[in-house]
């Protein structure tokens, strides 16, 4: 993988629909995210935004960063308004009013959005059967509203409502495994990326656009703002969060799950903390424990490969 | 070409939904729903409504997908009630925002706590600031003729805006009565197809719902304040070519026998039918009394509720719901500000009645018009009243 990406630029699609003059921040691993996922999907492509980071940084009036159609309505509900976008579009080209032709519909949430008060408007879409792509850019807490834990916090990292203390490691819970949750929905196509791993993320891209039906994506996206970290890490980091088993690339086609990036090695937890402020007050013994818990998530992963979920 | 039929006025609404030829019913069915879109799948799954229906998992993803649907051209349709309107209640703020013409049935009912299914008009009043043009209906004929007109306004160029049509919940939308069902090129002909002001196009990209900072955030409402207070002009216009075209006429606000009345009551939705008959009552013991019946509820016809008080020194206000802790009735405060700065304005005396269900018999009325009588008399104004209310 690393050796392609001295080719990358030429294999990588020129077409941009996410363009530059947006206020992400430096090293911003989601807008890369959002950039590459559009590069690839194109023109023919409808975007319903949840509330946050991305939708906030590319969207003050009257500026936008967007080139394909794009509509932010609220925080919870942006898989309810793609399935609405995905539902008119439907009815108008079955009744005449539009031409047929495909268009990909796209739902985006951080995992505030997505994982806390967007899980029910997700779970209707998804059990709805509607054709639409569902991404969450996951960068790990409320970053657009100042760095507040979710769901999808990682044990162990402290936030601004988990804050670690003498009584307290900062968050205390495990990761909600979304991708999983929705697997549960039976929907044709389920998988995880990273834009540091850009080649299977535009495979998974193309495969999500292609499913006939709801499609998931779970983007994990460094945030250097929030995780505490220098911005030119944010490559770095999204490469170790996979190889060190925190953030497994893998997909699940009808109900099969195939690991993308295997990691039959699992490098020390530690890479993948110690560069990060949000893991700093961290002490060894619960390193451990945390790195003990990953290697055994990422063991579950493994035994449930080629196995229907 | 019209028939003659009796029915639900929830049926009514469906029917006219489907003569509309709406493209998208989203709607879910509890907290609670009426058999408005019960009756649209049916319509949809026998083939005779070709639209998508969408069944979603809650009130607020139905006006979420709503404003999906309408984004990119779909004519768009939803019904709800009490819990179902408040969980809405985010949403109904961006949907006139976002220019999108939804058009939406309440079936107004009570809100918990404690829980209750009942009739009253605590939801629609909690909604009182969303932005949407809203309108009563006294019967299941004005509930159907207004749910047509609704998509004729809220797709007009000029408006682009969405639409409530509040018909009180049981006491109408449970009530079998005789409608008069237009057919469907007598529809089309008053309803012309939907062309969308703005619309999610790939050819054509828009970004819709962008973020508003302080410089411009102000203006926007502004927009949204001339827009809807405008929109009087079209509403009164559409209003007119329906009644033109179907014979049956609406005005902002309507009256019965208030033209040579003493003392004038006000009253919103299907209680309205009953005052009447208290009215007519009254005046065969040679009492002058009137009705005013406001319909348009936003944008509010200050000119034609002017007109319609006219000199009378005496008007009673039947509120549906209570502003708790404020100045009671929400109905009745509006009116008083509507006075406020009027050289002639009349005594406005206040009540509530009907709460969660609870009847409102001809003796209420009576009840309300003996203290309007008294006002006219002593010029003392009482304190709002619970009508109705055991102690």
């Amino acid at each position: 993988m690393e050796s392609l990406n001295v080719f990358a630029a030429r294999l990588w699609p020129t077409e941009n629909r996410f363009v530059s003059g947006h206020r992400a921040c430096q090293g911003c691993g989601e807008a890369l995210a959002v950039r590459m996922v559009h590069s690839i999907l194109g023109r023919n492509t409808m975007v319903a935004s949840a509330t946050g980071c991305m939708e906030i940084i590319s969207s003050s009036y009257p500026d936008t960063a967007w080139s394909v159609p794009w509509i932010h309505v609220a925080f919870e509900n942006a898989a309810a308004v793609a399935s609405g976008i995905e539902s008119g579009l439907d009815i108008l080209a079955k009744k005449g009013r539009l031409p047929k032709r495909r268009i990909t519909v796209v739902g985006m949430g951080g995992d505030g959005g997505t994982a806390d008060i967007g899980i029910q408007a997700l779970s209707g879409a998804m059990e709805r059967g509607h054709d639409m792509i569902y991404i969450c850019y996951d960068n790990e807490a409320y970053m657009n509203t100042g760095i507040q834990r979710s769901s999808s916090t990682p044990m162990g990292a402290s936030t601004t409502t988990s804050p670690a203390g003498s009584l307290s490691i900062g968050q205390q819970t495990w990761k909600k495994n979304v991708p999983l949750i929705v697997a549960a929905h039976d929907v044709p196509y389920v998988a995880t990326a990273n834009p540091s791993f850009p080649f299977d993320l535009a495979e998974k891209v193309r495969k999500a656009a292609a499913a006939r039906g709801p499609a998931y994506l779970h983007i994990f996206s460094a945030c250097p703002t929030g995780w505490r970290m220098a911005p030119e890490l944010a490559i770095a980091i999204g490469r170790k969060a996979v190889r060190t088993g925190v953030a497994p690339l893998y997909e699940i086609v009808d109900g099969r799950l195939r690991i993308t990036v295997p990691t039959p090695e699992l490098q020390p937890l530690r890479d993948y903390l110690k560069p990060q402020g949000r893991f700093r007050h961290l002490d060894e013994k619960t390193i451990a424990e945390i790195e003990k818990r990953v290697a055994e998530e990422y063991r579950k992963l493994e035994n449930r490969e080629g196995r229907k979920i | 070409m019209e028939t003659r039929t009796g029915m639900e006025a929830s049926i009514a609404i469906a029917e006219a939904v489907c003569l509309c030829d709406a493209d998208i019913v989203a709607a879910y069915p509890i907290t609670p729903q009426t058999h408005i879109v019960e009756h649209l799948s049916e319509l949809v799954a026998d083939g005779k409504l070709h639209a998508n229906f969408v069944p979603v998992e809650s009130e607020h993803s139905a006006m979420s997908v709503c404003c999906g649907t309408s984004a990119v051209g779909a004519r768009t349709y939803t019904a709800t009630a009490s819990q179902g309107l408040a969980l809405m209640h985010e949403i109904l703020f961006i949907a006139p925002a976002l220019r999108l013409p939804i058009v939406m049935s309440v079936a107004n009912r009570s809100l918990s706590g404690p829980i209750s299914i009942w009739n009253d008009h605590s939801d629609v009043m909690a909604e009182r600031d969303i932005g949407w043009v809203q309108i009563f209906a006294e019967n299941a004929q004005q509930a159907l003729d207004l749910t047509i007109w609704a998509f004729r306004l809220a797709e007009d160029r000029r408006v682009s805006l969405p639409v409530m049509v509040n018909f009180d919940g049981f006491i109408l939308s449970h009530t079998i009565e005789p409608v008069l069902m237009p057919d469907k090129e007598t529809v089309q002909a008053y309803l012309p197809p939907f062309e969308p002001l703005l619309r999610l196009d790939v050819d054509a990209p828009v970004s819709m719902g962008p973020v508003g900072i302080p410089d411009i955030y102000t203006e926007t409402h502004h927009v949204q304040q001339v827009l809807l207070t405008d929109a009087y002009g079209p509403i009164v216009e559409t209003l007119d070519a329906f009644g033109k075209h179907f014979g049956r006429e609406y005005k902002p606000v309507e009256t019965y026998r208030a033209d040579d009345a003493e003392v004038l009551l006000l009253t919103m939705g299907a209680l309205g039918e009953t005052a009447m008959e208290a009215v007519d009552l009254r005046r065969e013991r040679g009492q002058k009394v009137g009705l005013l019946r406001l319909r348009l509820w936003r944008p509010f016809p200050f000119e034609d509720l002017y007109r319609a008080v006219g000199r009378r020194p005496v008007l009673g206000v039947m509120d549906r719901a209570i502003s708790y802790g404020g100045p009671y009735g929400p109905v009745a405060s509006e009116i008083k500000a509507a006075f406020y700065h009027r050289e002639q304005r009349p005594r406005v005396v206040e009540f509530v009645a009907g709460l969660g269900g609870r009847d409102v018999p001809i003796s209420d009325f009576d009840t309300m018009f003996d203290a309007l009588f008294d006002t006219l008399e002593t010029g003392r104004v009482p304190e709002p009243r619970l009508v109705g209310l055991r102690e």
